[in-house]
């Protein structure tokens, strides 16, 4: 087994364990970006470069940041500025920011290495995956397409705010 | 330790499978819940991709990219629903939605 490996592999399994049992909805939203960091650079140990590019763009770069915005949406109130205060205390962010200078000198490190991979894992090429998606897997890509638009008008239908239906002026006599 | 790599990966997803279904038990905070499923979908990505490079075939890669669609979608539609539960109850507890009848 590699070094490399099992580094990523305890950093994911500690984060995991971390925002599992975190209370602080930051906190563990901070240390699950590090566990899906920590699984992206597994997958590039395990021959699968395209998928940890992907892995880092798409989870840890939308569907976390989303979650984080929307977080921080629902918070609104006067507390909100207390709230921020202390979550940008230096002790909240430290452990992240190791772990993930960690991974970051580990990906580095195999990149400029250059090594094959262990023995027992064959290396599947991103010009294999593309051409497996749009030979065989062609109606599962179109599939996946009409589930993402069912997706987008399903989260707009269910998140739109119903507006009053009052007229303005019947508002005013009811102010008065 | 002398694992095969294969059984290596295999483990680690299984072990964060297995945390993300404990956390999905035992919270009652939605937002909680909803981040235990996706761990849960990250651990049955790389399992999909440990399989595909024992094998050294494009499959598992692909449902991989199946499953981080899906966990797009999912998320939307999931945080959307937690929008109008908040906005209806003021709360994120998630028994408070037996509240609800039909």
């Amino acid at each position: 087994m590699d070094i490399a490996f099992i580094v990523a592999a305890l950093i994911a399994v500690a984060a995991t364990v971390r925002v599992v049992t975190c209370y602080n909805i930051m906190h563990a939203l901070l240390y699950l970006v590090v566990s899906l960091l920590a699984v992206s650079v597994v997958l590039y140990t395990y021959g699968a470069p395209f998928m940890a590019v992907l892995e880092i763009i798409i989870y840890a770069g939308a569907i976390m940041v989303l979650i984080i915005f929307f977080v921080m949406m629902l918070n609104l109130g006067l507390e909100t500025a207390e709230h921020e205060k202390a979550w940008l205390r230096p002790r909240i962010w430290i452990v992240p920011g190791v772990f993930c200078l960690v991974l970051l000198g580990e990906l580095l490190y195999l990149i400029v290495q250059n090594k094959q991979p262990a023995a027992g894992i064959q290396v599947v090429p991103p010009k294999q995956v593309g051409m497996a998606l749009f030979g065989p897997y062609l109606i599962a890509v179109e599939l996946t397409g009409i589930l993402l638009m069912a997706g987008i008008v399903g989260a707009y239908h269910l998140g739109r705010q119903h507006k009053k239906t009052l007229h303005r002026f019947l508002e005013n006599n009811l102010n008065t | 330790m002398n694992l095969h790599p294969t059984t290596a990966g295999l483990l680690l997803a299984g072990i964060l499978f297995v945390l993300g279904l404990i956390s999905v038990l035992i919270r009652r905070n939605i937002i909680f819940m909803l981040l235990s499923v996706e761990i849960m979908l990250n651990a049955a990505g790389l399992a999909f991709v440990v399989a595909a490079s024992h094998w050294g075939q494009a499959d598992g890669q692909v449902m991989f990219m199946f499953i981080l669609a899906m966990a797009a979608a999912e998320v939307s539609v999931g945080l959307a629903l937690i929008l109008q539960l908040y906005h209806q109850l003021r709360t994120l507890d998630s028994d408070e939605a037996s509240r609800m009848n039909g």
